[in-house]
This record gives structure tokens, sequence and C-alpha cells, in this order.
């Protein structure tokens, strides 16, 4: 039967050499190289759920009173875009458990990209010839982000309204052109134009998932064409390259993490509720409740922009930079800056290293990299936790302001500190391994000598 | 008739009960209050205070307001939350341990009420009111402080708490009092079935509608972000490392 | 109980099992290209179980989910469609180490580049002679170049880019009465010390920001209003707009103390990021990121006794931007 299909296919599109290089195409084997696949399967499951979101959401920001199932929003005044969600939640059989897993989808798929990329970035995948990969995954990254914040805001709850609100804000700030550019984007002021959702909506479903789509394609193509990087090991070498086949070995590893990653989602998806929009109740310009957060992947944004100490930088009356640039706009572009950068920086500041590389570093071997490397994350963190420092107020009873002079104190000497204490730890690894070689090379010499 | 007789044997009764209660309340008025809250409930504005039952052992400023006229409605709030009596005078008061058993409170409040005129114990009743009312009255008037489902939140200056353990008679009084920077509402403006309204709401809310799941604290994306890291992120990394195990030490 | 269970096993097994290999022909070398698996049936056993658990839950999951009078169906419609795919998973997982052929081949990396081929490319461009023709492609790429940029002008119909005008423009004039919520007019009487009132525009779209306000009302010693706001207040009585100057959150929060010698004085709070502004020095920020003070409305009382605006706003409302204090609000 096998044979039969393969020919059939064969005859018509001339594929059997490509299906066989395919199949036997060698994966590295290590758990690390699977971080990638939980994302891309995660995606899987976002665009499957989401294709069923679609056919039940409205776009629309008329308003209606509602008159359904949930009783404290009886004879309320909502859009049809908050009321097509609460319907979906309330009263579409199997509406919340979709709605639900996709919600947890978005926020493993970013999770699992990032722990995908600390792999890539510390343990140097990005160097020739993969900077093309790299770039492209860095590029997915942040489309993921806006495409996260874009979805959860279709929602038009108070939470997600009050985030469109600062993400408009933000863009306001951007020096000179931030006005304009929010005047483009929401079609005049906050809250925008009746036709503000409807593009949310087709960027969400469709341009950004194209965009992502596509990217994801090249990635991919990318990586198999140059071929995946590996370890160093015994057999492995620049040139050599040891693996598992796609067919029969990789196979089953890969489906059954799809069907992993199916299952922790799906059961995120009904078990761990998500997003309640009903408690939440519909977004209005003149409302707002204590402890709104953005989704963690933005956590970091709210954690800049509260510590921040408050000013807007103007010459005469013109108003050069507003507020919430430096926390909103300059520290995301900063960082990924630094990002898309780092293979340039990294070959041209510190290692003078232009050469071709198949082979991966542990992150011991490169002290620079992991010490840069731990320092902007540590950053990062530090930002995040900054954003919680209220609820710890109210939980722990430790007082606001002191904490966020603190954050305000570490998240400049935090990264040094990180840096130091990783470079440190790295060359003390090294230096134990040097110690550890000599030794071995004495004792079989004495053995020899014996 | 018989009705009649009947009330007014009580009020007879009730009248001498009732100020046996006073005179106990004032005997603890001068133990535990009378250092901030002046004698006779004239209030405090100045000079220092030394120990005293229920406040932490320093020497403390001797800052508090005046009760007079603040009636029973105040006291019984302060004194069934265990705000009163305050640990350190210029702290925010916060729910604690009740110090004082049930009569004795019941003394205070009788002798607090007796100084002057003031607003009785109100008696809400949640069922009358409307839970899409709450829900609207809620959100516009508390929801900025308490968050939308009463699990509390910051601002600049104190803590307003959760209001899990508020009782519905608590919540009553709070709303009339505007305790420490809390606002304050008087019958103008939320009116008693609109107190109604909102007392049902906030008992909803420490149970509300969690057909999502486990709600993780009803705190949005932080306790989201924490169960994507802790649960999802690390079961699949650990299916990850069962799958990819080098083969050569299998 | 047994005999069942054997009797599914093996008819599973007549149905899956692997076939033989077909008969060489003659002169025909076999060549093994995947080693032989394991021998693994306990293995193989436990994964049929696997995903037989996994099918039966996937029935489940349709059973429940026709069931909809279920309590907690989201809950179990989630239990089951995870369970059947975890089942799927183990199953898989199993396969993956104990029934595949545990293969660890070697192959060469592709070559880094192919140097031959570059130079084939070069000189096939080069030899094509339109490398020569400076002006031709010069003029080619300014056509490019200039279509692609056209391209990208009707995207400036997508809001009003270049005038700014309605960023500045209020509903707010003098005599504009303000309303609650329900569109009832505000009495200056009903406004309280130590509570605050969100009031709107008569008339006006609610949802517009600069429609919305924050009223309040300080005694007169409380008062300490600049010389740019003075005479804003009416009685003591202070408007101001509800946006927050900072991200544009609604400022929800009022801190009203109780007790002024031991709290901390009268402020509005925006609960995003806590900018904290002073209702009685004309919306000053006392704590916070906001880098402009809060927009306040003048007011006055009308012979009936409602709350109207004296005038139009001091500043634009909302977060800043380049042109916020370039010019003042419009009616």
């Amino acid at each position: 039967m096998i044979r039969g299909i393969v020919r059939f296919l064969d005859e018509r599109t001339g594929s059997a050499p490509f299906l066989r290089k395919t199949l036997r195409y060698l994966f590295p084997d290590h758990w690390s190289f699977l971080l990638g696949e939980v994302a891309l399967y995660a995606f899987v499951v976002l665009v499957a759920t989401g294709i069923y979101l679609t056919l039940f959401y409205e776009d629309s920001t008329a308003t209606v009173i509602y008159h359904g199932g949930y009783a404290p929003l009886q004879g309320h005044e909502m859009t049809h875009a908050y009321r097509s969600v609460l319907d979906l939640s309330t009263n579409v059989k199997a509406g919340l458990l979709i709605r639900q897993t996709h919600h947890w989808a978005a926020n493993v798929f970013v999770a699992a990209i990032v722990l995908h990329m600390l792999r890539i970035f510390f343990t140097g995948a990005y160097r020739k010839p993969r900077e093309l990969t790299y770039w492209i995954g860095l590029t997915m990254l942040i489309v993921s982000l806006l495409e996260g914040y874009l979805g959860y805001s279709l929602a038009d709850d108070l939470l997600s309204g009050m985030g469109l609100a600062i993400g408009y804000s933000v863009a306001m700030s951007i020096p000179f052109i931030g006005g304009n550019l929010a005047s483009l984007i929401w079609d005049g002021p906050f809250p925008g134009s009746h036709a503000f959702f409807p593009r949310m909506y087709i960027v969400h479903v469709l341009v950004i998932p194209l965009l992502l789509a596509t990217l994801l394609t090249v990635h991919l193509v990318l990586v198999a064409l140059k071929h995946h990087t590996q370890f160093r090991g015994e057999r492995e070498s620049e040139r050599k390259l040891v693996g598992v086949p796609t067919f029969p070995g990789q196979a089953p590893r890969s489906l059954g993490l799809l069907a992993a990653t199916a299952a922790v989602l799906f059961l995120l998806g009904g078990l761990v509720q998500i997003n309640p929009i009903w408690l939440w109740g519909p977004f209005h310009t003149y409302s707002a409740t204590n402890g709104a957060q953005p989704d963690w992947y933005l956590g970091w944004l709210i954690g800049a922009l509260r510590i921040v100490p408050g000013f807007d930088l103007t010459i005469g009356s013109y108003t050069l930079v507003p507020n919430p640039f430096w926390g909103g706009a300059l520290l995301p572009l900063a960082f990924f800056g630094f990002l898309y950068l780092w293979p340039f920086i990294e070959r041209s500041f510190l290692t003078h290293d232009y050469g071709y590389h198949n082979l991966l570093d542990r992150p011991r071997d490169a002290p620079w990299r992991t010490a840069i490397g731990m320092a902007v994350l540590t950053e990062v963190f530090l930002v995040f936790l900054a954003g919680s420092a209220d609820r710890v107020d109210v939980f722990f009873g430790l007082p606001y302001v002191p904490q966020v002079w603190a954050y305000r104190v570490l998240v400049f000497v935090g990264p040094v500190i990180a840096a130091l204490l990783g470079y440190g730890a790295c060359v003390e690894l090294q230096r134990g391994e040097r110690v550890d070689r000599e030794r071995k090379r004495a004792e079989r010499l004495a053995r020899g000598e014996a | 008739m018989r009705r009649l007789v009947l009330i007014a044997v009580l009020a007879l009764v009730a009248v001498p009960l009732g100020r046996a209660g006073v005179t106990q309340g004032k005997q603890l008025y001068g133990e535990y209050c009378v250092a901030c809250h002046g004698a006779n409930g004239m209030g405090a504005n100045g000079g220092e205070t030394g120990f005293g039952p229920g406040r932490s052992e320093r020497v403390q400023e001797r800052l508090g307001p005046p009760l007079r006229g603040v009636g029973a409605l105040a006291a019984d709030f302060y004194l069934r939350t265990g705000y009163m009596p305050l640990r350190e005078s210029g702290k925010q008061p916060r729910r604690s341990r009740l110090l004082l058993s049930e009569p004795q409170i019941d003394a205070l409040v009788a002798y607090v009420a007796s100084l002057g005129q003031g607003p009785k114990v109100p008696t809400p009743r949640p069922e009358r009111g409307s839970l899409s009312d709450g829900q609207r009255l809620f959100t516009d008037h508390c929801a900025g402080c308490h968050q939308v489902v009463a699990e509390g939140g910051y601002l600049s200056g104190g803590v307003a708490p959760p209001l899990e353990e508020a009782t519905s008679t608590q919540i009553a009084e709070a709303i009339r009092i505007g305790p420490y920077i809390m606002p304050r509402f008087s019958t103008r403006d939320l009116s008693p079935q609109e107190v109604n309204s909102i007392v049902r709401y906030v008992q909803w809310a420490k149970h509300p509608d969690d057909r999502g799941g486990w709600a993780i604290g009803h705190l949005g994306p932080v306790p989201e972000g924490l169960v994507t890291w802790f649960l999802a992120a690390t079961t699949l990394v650990a299916v990850c490392i069962l799958l990819g195990k080098r083969l050569r030490h299998e | 109980m047994s005999r069942a269970k054997a009797l599914l096993v093996s008819a599973a097994t007549l149905v899956f099992a692997r076939r033989r290999r077909p008969t060489l022909k003659p002169g025909e070398r076999e060549r093994i290209v995947v080693p032989e698996a394991p021998a693994g049936y306990d293995a193989e056993l436990v994964a049929i179980w696997l995903f037989l658990a996994s099918a039966a839950c996937a029935i489940g999951f349709v059973v429940v989910y026709a069931l909809d009078r279920l309590p907690a169906h989201t809950q179990l419609l989630g239990l089951a469609l995870g369970l059947s795919l975890a089942f799927l998973a183990a199953g898989l997982v199993v396969m993956a180490k104990r029934l595949v052929p545990n293969e660890e081949l070697e192959e060469d990396y592709p070559e880094q580049e192919h140097t031959a081929e570059q130079e084939r490319i070069a000189q096939v461009v080069e030899e094509s002679g339109l490398t020569r023709r400076r002006l031709l492609l010069g003029a080619l790429g300014a056509a490019g170049g200039s279509l692609g940029l056209a391209l990208l002008a009707p995207a400036a119909s997508l809001g009003p880019a270049i005038h700014m005008a309605r960023f500045y423009l209020t509903p707010w004039r003098r005599g504009t009465r303000l309303v609650d919520e329900q569109n009832r007019p505000l009495r200056a009487d009903e406004i309280e010390e130590k509570n605050f009132y969100t009031a709107f525009a008569e008339g006006a779209d609610k949802e517009r920001l600069p429609s919305s306000l924050v009223v309040v009302r300080l005694r007169r010693d409380q008062l300490d209003l600049p010389p740019g706001n003075a005479g804003f207040d009416a009685d003591g009585i202070v408007a101001y707009s509800k946006i927050c100057t900072h991200a544009g959150c609604a400022i929800a929060l009022y801190r009203a103390p109780l007790f002024e010698p031991t709290d901390p004085k009268p402020a509005l709070v925006c609960p995003c990021h806590y900018s904290t502004f002073d209702p009685s020095s004309g919306g000053t920020v006392t704590f916070g990121p906001a880098g402009r003070k809060l927009t306040m409305l003048p007011l006055e009382i009308d012979p009936k006794g409602f709350l109207r605006a004296r005038g139009n706003f001091d500043e634009p409302v909302g977060p800043s931007w380049w042109g916020v204090r370039l010019k003042g609000p419009t009616t």
C-alpha cells in the first residue's frame, strides 16, 4: 500500500528524492531542541481554536442593552463585541472551553518562544550561517506580542479596554509623530471611530496570522537548508551531524509533543479560568478597576511605566517626549534592538569570531555572552517584578513607595551584579573542568607507565 | 391592644438594661479609647500617650477624631472589624483579631451611641437589592480602589482591603462612614435600596461565577502568567526532557 | 475477563500487526535501510491501551458535549478532551522510546558555500549588460521606489494624521450643564464633601475622553488654586477631567481623609500607574509618573442650582503628545 501511494505521488510530482531526504533528515538529540516545536504546536492550537472563535465574534462597537442569561450584567449597556464574547462564554456549548484554550495557548506560545530564544542565545546558535533564522525568530516574537495584545483587546472588557488606552498613550508618546500615528491607527482620538475594532480584528485574524505563517515557513526552511546545530560530542563535529532521522525515530516524538502540548492547553482551557470577562464588565472610558494588568508578556511594560519618575520632556510649548515613551516604547525598542544587533556586537567587539559555526557552545564556554545575557534577563525580570509592587503591598504589607524607589535603583544595579555573577560562574566552571582534565590526563599517564 | 402592652413592657425593661450597657461601655471606653478619643468623645489633638491595651508598646501621639454624634453605626463598624483599638496612631486601621468579647463590644457601642445623636446600626437587605444594579454601582463607586470583584487594591496613601470577610452590616456601615481614606456616601449619594444592591453584589463577589474553572484569585493576568510559567511551561519542558534524552544515556 | 482481554488484543494484533516483507526476486539483494526495532511486546500493549483510552476519552468528550445540563460543563469538556490528547501523547511517547528502532546516524553538513555557482551567478548578471546601463537602471529604480511610496499614500486616510484639530475638541462651552450617567442634571447642593462624583457634558457622547469629569467638593480653607485656575471652583466644588494625563485610564479613586491630622490629604488617584493629583491646587501631580497636571474645568452654579461649566478646560484632555501644550482646548 505504501509503495502505491509513493508511486502515485512521485509519478505526478517527482518528489520521491525530496520525500526521502525529508524522511531521513537528522534531528539532534537533545531536549532543548524541542522547545521551538512546543511553540509551533501552540501556534497550531491557536489557529485551530481561533478559527472557531471567529465564527462567533462580532467586531462592532455599536452598543446594545444586555438581556441575556448572565444576571449581574442584566440591563447593562455594552458593545456588540463584548456581548458576543459574553454570549460565547455563557451561552455556547464548548464556547468557553475553546475561548480559554485559545487564550492559554497564546500565553504558552509566547513563553515557549522565550524559552526557545534563551536556548538559541545562550548556546550561540544565532552565529553565522544562521543569523537570518535568528532575526526571523525575533521578528516572530515581536509580532506575537502584538498579536496577543490585539487578541485579548477584542473582547472590549474593562481590563483590556484600560490596556488599549495605555497602548494609545504609548503611541502618542513617540516624539514628533506620536500624535499623528495614534490618530491614524485609531481614526482620531481615543477610543477611536467605529472603524477601529474592525481594524484590530482583521489584523488579528488575517494580517498577522498570514505574516506569522510566512515567517514560520521561512524560518523552518532556513533551519532545514543548513541543518540544525548540535552540541559537541564524541562523533559530532563542525562537519559531521549526528542525529535521529525524521522517520521512524523523530516522528512519534514530534507527534507526541504535539499531542502533549495540545493536551496541556485543553486541560488548562477547561480547568483553569482565564480572562473571565463577565466578571470585569464592559469597558467604558470613564470606568476603571484597581489591579488591572496586561497579559504576562507585556507585564514588563507596566512595571516600567510605573517606576519612571513623572515628567514630560518639553522644549517651550513643544512636548518632545511625553512620559509613557520611556517605559512603554524606549525600553522594548532598546531590548529588541539589542537582540537584533547582538550577532554583530558579539563578533565585532567581543569574540572577533567571523567563522562558520555548526557546533553550539555551552553557556560556560562563552562567559561574555552568558554574562551579558544574564544582565539583560535580570533587567527585564526586575522591571516585571516592579509591576507587581502594588499587589505585594496589598498581600504582604510591604509599602509601595519604598518598593518603587528600590526598583529604580535595582534596574541599574541588578544587571551589573548579574553579569558579574554570570561571568564568574562561567570562569569557575571552566577552571573546574580544566583541573578535571589535567587530573585525568595525569592518571592516564601514571597508569600507562605502570 | 395586647401588642401595645407588650411593646411598652419591653421598652420599660430595655431602658434600664441599656443603661447598664452604657455604664459598662464607659468603663471600657476609659480603658481602651480615652487616650486617643478624649474624655466624653471630645477627640484628642496632640500630646503623648503611653502603653495601653491593644496599643503597640511605645509612646505615641494622642490623635483621634471626636466621637460625638458618630452613633452606634460607626462604633459597631470599627469594633466588630477589629479596626479599633488601633495599635499605632496614624497607621491605617486594618481588620484584626478582636480584643473585646461580644458583650463588651455591645456595651461600648451603646456608650458611643449615647454621646450625642448619631446613626443607628444599619440593617441592609441584600435580598431586596438587584445584583445587576450592584455590579454597576460597585464598578462606578468602589472598583477603583477595591477591584471589580472586591479583591482589594492599592492607592497612594493606603490599601483598600479585600472584602471577603465583610458582613452585610459592615459593608453598609463602611459606605456611610468612609473609614480612613475611603469616600463617604450619604443616604443622598447612595439610597438604602442602592446600598442593598451593593451589599448583594459584594456578597456575590465572594463566590462569583467561576464557570471557567479554578479562579486563581480573580486577579486576572498576574496569576494567569504564574500558571503559564509554573504549570504549563514546566510540564512541557518536562515532556521535552522525557522525549529528548540523549539516546546514548538510555 | 482475561479471556475477553486476550481476545481483544489478538483481534487488534491480527488487524494491525506488521506484514511480512515481500519475498525477494532472484538476484535481488536485500538492503536493510532501517534496523530492526526492539521486540517490546509489553511496550506495544501499553501503547495499545493508551491509544484505546484516548479514544474512550474522545468519545466521552462528545457525550459530555451533548449533555449540556451537566454542572461544571466546561471543566468536564476540558478534562475529556485534554485527557484524550494526554493519553495519545503518552502512547506516542511509549512508541518513541520503546518501539521505534534506535537510530543515531551521521551525515555531513551541507556545504558552507558554493563558490563556483556564486561566480556563475555574478558572471551571468555582469554579462547581461544591464549593469552597464546605469541611467536606465537608475530611472527604473526611481519608478519602482516612487510607485512603492505612492501606494503607501492612501494609508493616510486611516485617520486624521495631519490635522490634529480633533484632539483639542471638547464638548464643553460656557453654560454646558453637568449630568450624571443617567443624564440627570447635577445640583450643586447634591455634591457632598469626602465623596467623588462622575459627571458628563449634557448631550455629549460619554465615551469621548473630554466628556467625563470627576467632581469633588472641598472646603474653602482647603482650596489653594494657582492663578491660572483662579475662580475655577463653584462654592468649593471643583471639576477635573476623569482621564489621566499619563496613559488615559479613568481616575476612579478618590482619597478622602476621615481624620485630617493623621490621614493623607485629599487626592485623585489613577489605578493604572498610581499618578496622584491634588484637587485643591488645580490638579498638580503629587506622586506617580504623570508628566502633566490634571485638566481642570471651571464651574459655576446657575440660578436654579444646577452645575454648569464656566468655559472650556484649561488644557487638552488625556495623555500627552507633541502638541498638547501648543494650544488650548476648543469647543
